[in-house]
């Protein structure tokens, strides 16, 4: 085993008792990415070769230099016996969403791919300065609009590191491949309808949504702003309580950071589920889909092994003490999708509207077009399908004559999906949860390729995870095995602010899957 | 079922959003709002409860959680040039902007 495959964890251990230093770390985490990932993302339309197709393509800049230096900085701070923070010497990735200073934050779009950054992102603030080494920026969809990172205006796109045929997941498939590769043990995404528990799922590693509020999203180029939250993927749960611990907290540059302190993430990770109620809802287990010509909404069950995944997670936390509760009803699940359409469109387009080639990013056009063709150039140019879509949905469904009916109306059902999870969370309540207990993703990843542009298709990719995020309650996903080679992940949903219990109970989970054969599996690129 | 948005339509839509499309791009957009659409169509049929109340976010941001909103106070930028370094086109410390058409009303 290399350096670069061990865990946040483990790899603080080694460096803080001087087994490994941060820069020998960080040298294996770059020879990985040169082994592993090939070109990086770029502009560049150049079609791709048979030795592109195998490769994972998750950065699109790497930040060699940087990240020597601070991995420095950290070894000179254990030799001089300072403590260099919570992930000393810990290397990470970043979606390409993250603000840092002097370096490019492209979005994955054509119209900020000159974009330097002026300032720090909070989250990358924080990381650094409790020792983590930012390595690279990694790939996304465009603007984060998508659920296979195909939408991204740098190719080649990133790749699902179990079988490159398929795709990572989105929008944080960058950061979900550089993980499962071995690239680093930790990345940062965001996630606005599961764009960190998708990909996650699908690359098989723990991907954490916190509650809404819980990380700053100062520094983060937006998508929807009422439902983005960043948060951390990584090998296994207690990195993911390592990294949530590093980044959560009040911020005086975001007024919705909660000013709720943060608690001890890892205190309470091995005291397991004994006396845990944790549920698991039949609307879960149903497939919502749109019927092409109707638009009604049909519905089909969830695949055996999806479903059999989530059964035998409940089996283990059985044992390992829990109470499981069956058939908790969640019955505003199947509209998550039609209202996630709306919000998140209306608030895309007004975050789309700063892009006009006057104060930053792209500009289309000539020198001496006047401004309204200047804006249509620079637009037409810089902005792929996806944002296209974004900004005439959003202007469509919030006119003043359609937002009533749409808009207004979407923001009502969203109000309806948080009272289901009010219901079943209520500690007076019938049911009475500590967690609902669900599968991650309808299907394991499907081909590149496969959707063939379909953004209806696209987007029910999201129906287990987007519940999540109109509700601002948090979710993580978790490795739960395999289905024909490629990942299974498996979802636990809790109310505001129960990070601490969520991570517990994924911890147990983990240990009482951790004899099963799957967890040695090794993804198809590193052997 | 009829195209919500048609040609006419999304033209007009195409032009508020600054969007100068071609033809096959333009097919391609209308379609997938259209298909869009459909699916946004299930949310006329669920029945609302009268005391629904409309959040600006999914978590209820009460005195628990909200933070103080800071003072309002003026501070120089440290590095203006680093925000102007970003503009396309700058000439004496100010971002040009293009020509902006003017119209004549009667």
């Amino acid at each position: 085993m290399e350096l670069c495959d061990l865990t946040a964890h483990e790899i603080t251990e080694i460096i803080r008792s001087k087994q490994a230093s941060a820069v020998e770390v960080l040298q294996s985490c770059l020879k990985r990415i040169a082994a592993v990932d090939g070109k990086p993302g770029s502009l560049d339309s150049a079609a791709e070769s048979e030795e592109d197709r195998k490769k994972v393509h998750a950065f699109i800049s790497v930040l060699e230099e940087d990240a020597l230096q601070d991995a420095q900085k950290v070894d000179r701070m254990i030799q001089n016996g300072e403590d260099p923070g919570l992930l000393a010497g810990v290397p990470f990735s970043a979606k390409d969403v993250y603000c840092v200073e002097g370096t490019y934050t492209t979005a994955a779009s054509k119209i900020l791919a000159n974009f330097k950054s002026p300032y720090t992102a909070t989250t990358i603030q924080r990381l650094k300065e409790k020792g983590a080494i930012l390595v690279g920026k990694v790939n996304l969809d465009e603007f984060t609009y998508g659920s296979s990172n195909e939408s991204s205006a740098f190719k080649p796109i990133p790749r699902n590191p179990w079988n490159t045929a398929y795709v990572t997941g989105g929008s944080s498939g960058g950061s979900a491949a550089s993980v499962a590769a071995g690239e680093v043990p930790l990345s940062l995404g965001t996630d606005t309808a599961g764009s960190i528990r998708q990909p996650a799922a699908f690359c098989g590693t723990v991907g954490c949504k916190p509650t809404y509020g819980r990380v700053s999203r100062y520094g983060i180029v937006a998508f929807a702003s009422s439902l983005d939250c960043p948060g951390p993927l990584s090998r296994d749960v207690r990195d993911a309580a390592l990294m949530l611990q590093a980044i959560a907290g009040a911020d005086r540059y975001d007024s919705t950071a909660a000013s709720l302190p943060v608690p001890n993430y890892l205190a309470a990770l091995e005291d397991g589920v004994r006396g845990k109620r944790i549920g698991l809802s039949t609307d879960y287990f149903q497939i919502s889909y749109p019927d092409p010509e109707s638009g009604e909404l049909l519905q089909k069950p969830v695949p055996d092994e999806i479903l059999a995944a989530v059964q035998h997670a409940a089996d283990i936390l059985r044992d390992a003490g829990a109470e499981i509760i069956e058939n908790v009803p969640m019955p505003n699940t199947r509209y998550a999708i039609p209202a996630f359409f709306v919000i998140s469109r209306v608030e895309a387009a007004s975050n789309l509207h700063r892009y006009d080639g006057v104060k930053y990013g792209y500009r289309g056009g000539k020198p001496g077009d006047d401004l309204l063709s200047m804006y249509r150039k620079t637009r037409n140019e810089g902005f792929g399908m996806q944002p296209k879509l974004r900004v005439l949905m959003g202007m469509y469904v919030s006119g003043a004559q359609y937002a009533e009916q749409y808009y207004n109306r979407a923001l009502k059902v969203r109000a309806m999906i948080r009272r289901d999870f009010e219901r079943i969370f209520d500690h007076k309540g019938s049911y009475r949860l500590d967690a609902l207990l669900t599968p991650t993703t309808t299907t394991p990843a499907f081909q590149i390729g496969a959707m063939g542009g379909d953004s209806v298709l696209m987007q029910y990719a999201d129906q287990f995870t987007v519940s999540a995020n109109h509700a601002g309650i948090p979710g993580i996903s978790l490795p739960a095995g395999f289905s024909n080679g490629l990942p299974i992940g498996i979802q636990l949903l809790g109310p505001d602010f129960s990070e601490a219990s969520l991570l517990q109970i994924g911890r147990a989970f983990e240990k009482g899957s951790a004899a099963e054969p799957w967890r040695t599996m090794k993804p198809e690129v590193l052997k | 079922m009829s195209e919500e948005i048609s040609p006419e339509m999304f033209k007009q839509l195409a032009a508020l959003a600054a969007l100068d499309l071609d033809q096959e791009q333009a097919d391609y957009l209308r379609h997938e709002l259209n298909q869009q659409l459909k699916a946004i169509h299930e949310l006329a049929a669920i029945p609302l409860d009268d005391d629904l109340r409309i959040t600006p976010h999914g978590i209820v941001y009460d005195q628990a959680i909200s933070p103080t909103p800071r003072e309002d106070v003026w501070q120089p930028c440290a590095d203006p040039q680093k925000i102007l370094n970003q503009a396309p086109q700058v000439e004496d410390q100010y971002i040009i902007v293009p020509d902006i058409p003017h119209e004549k009303l009667d």
